[in-house]
């Protein structure tokens, strides 16, 4: 005979691991010092160029490294390469983000007290990534003119997650007739108070500031570190 | 699409539970976060398949849509938004980034029923 079902509590996070494995890597990073910085956007906005110029400016004053993800090749490996800088690739296989359990397989061998920084590029897509916490203590959103301005408020879950975002391929802002403002008002809305940078990895604009807010944010957590 | 994967999770997550519990599961009640990233039509269509072949096989996801709830500095009280394109206080438009709610993915009961030890 059949009886009414009983209804019992539980409380479980499905992503508990995930952000378990999150935790232990970000205790991991903050003892050794390492300022790590995340990377996500949809494909072809220009994250693999931006995080070659940035490995590329850094790597003179300090000691940089980057993982990065791909679904099935390593061409970004070796365009990041280029920089001189060490860098592994993640191929993902058929899974569209990055977890941080990939991550932390990933640094087998690397000594990350050997850092000051330390970049993960994450798949492109502007989706599934949102829901993954990889240890990191800046997350980078990054749309490229070309894009349009609307993107925020397609994808704001993602905008959410992150703490910065970066425009870029300003050189082609022009050519485009990409409106700044309606960009920056998407981007507030979604969230507020959110940090933009404008740039272009090409032509180099831009990044400067960029680079002088990641030095920032490195001593900033070092004194924090330390204390 | 990584709803399959989170499927997969939740899946084994319960069949453990109710292996520990002793009990047959017949629903299971998950709350989804409008900010969670994962999409609720996608879960519900892959769980029937993921189920077969597990403890879990004949029962129903249950979701309960969580909206975001957001905390207002000038009225300092928790608000819902409508919209998660516009995170503004809907009684007096501040813009407002502290999240209170809609970042969950959690399970949060199942509907049993007691295993028969012998089943006839």
């Amino acid at each position: 005979m059949r009886t009414e079902p009983r209804l019992i509590e539980v409380r479980k996070n499905v992503l508990k691991q995930n952000d378990l494995t999150a935790r232990a890597l970000r205790d991991r990073f903050r003892a050794a010092g390492v300022f790590v910085v995340s990377l996500v956007s949809s494909p072809g906005s220009g994250k693999t160029a931006f995080l070659e110029k940035t490995l590329t400016l850094l790597r003179p004053k300090f000691r940089v490294a980057a993982l990065v993800g791909d679904l099935a090749t390593e061409n970004d490996a070796v365009r990041l390469a280029r920089s001189q800088a060490p860098v592994r690739q993640i191929t993902t296989g058929t899974l569209c983000h990055l977890e941080a359990a990939m991550v932390q397989n990933a640094l087998e061998g690397w000594d990350v007290n050997e850092l000051d920084f330390l970049f993960i590029e994450n798949v492109g897509n502007l989706v599934c990534p949102s829901s993954y916490d990889l240890g990191e203590d800046l997350r980078l959103v990054l749309i490229s003119v070309t894009e349009g301005e609307d993107k925020p408020l397609k994808y704001p879950t993602i905008f959410n997650s992150a703490d910065v975002a970066i425009v870029t391929k300003t050189d082609l802002a022009e050519a485009v007739e990409f409106n700044w403002e309606t960009a920056f008002k998407n981007i507030q809305a979604v969230r507020p108070g959110m940090q933009v940078f404008k740039l272009s990895a090409k032509s180099g604009d831009g990044m400067q500031d960029f680079l002088r807010f990641l030095e920032k944010r490195l001593t900033e957590l070092r004194q924090t570190s330390t204390v | 699409m990584h709803e399959l994967s989170i499927v997969m999770s939740i899946v084994e997550m319960v069949e453990e539970e109710a292996k520990q519990r002793g009990v047959q599961v017949e629903a299971v009640h998950l709350r989804l976060g409008a900010l969670s990233g994962v999409v609720k039509e996608a879960l519900l269509s892959c769980y029937e398949m993921v189920c077969e072949d597990t403890l879990l096989r004949g029962s129903r996801l249950i979701i309960e849509d969580v909206p975001v709830v957001i905390f207002c500095p000038t009225c300092r009280a928790q608000r819902p938004i409508d919209s998660i394109q516009l995170f503004c206080c809907p009684e007096c438009g501040t813009p407002c980034a502290e999240i209170v709610q809609g970042k969950e993915l959690e399970v949060v009961a199942l509907e049993v029923q007691e295993c028969a030890p012998n089943p006839v």
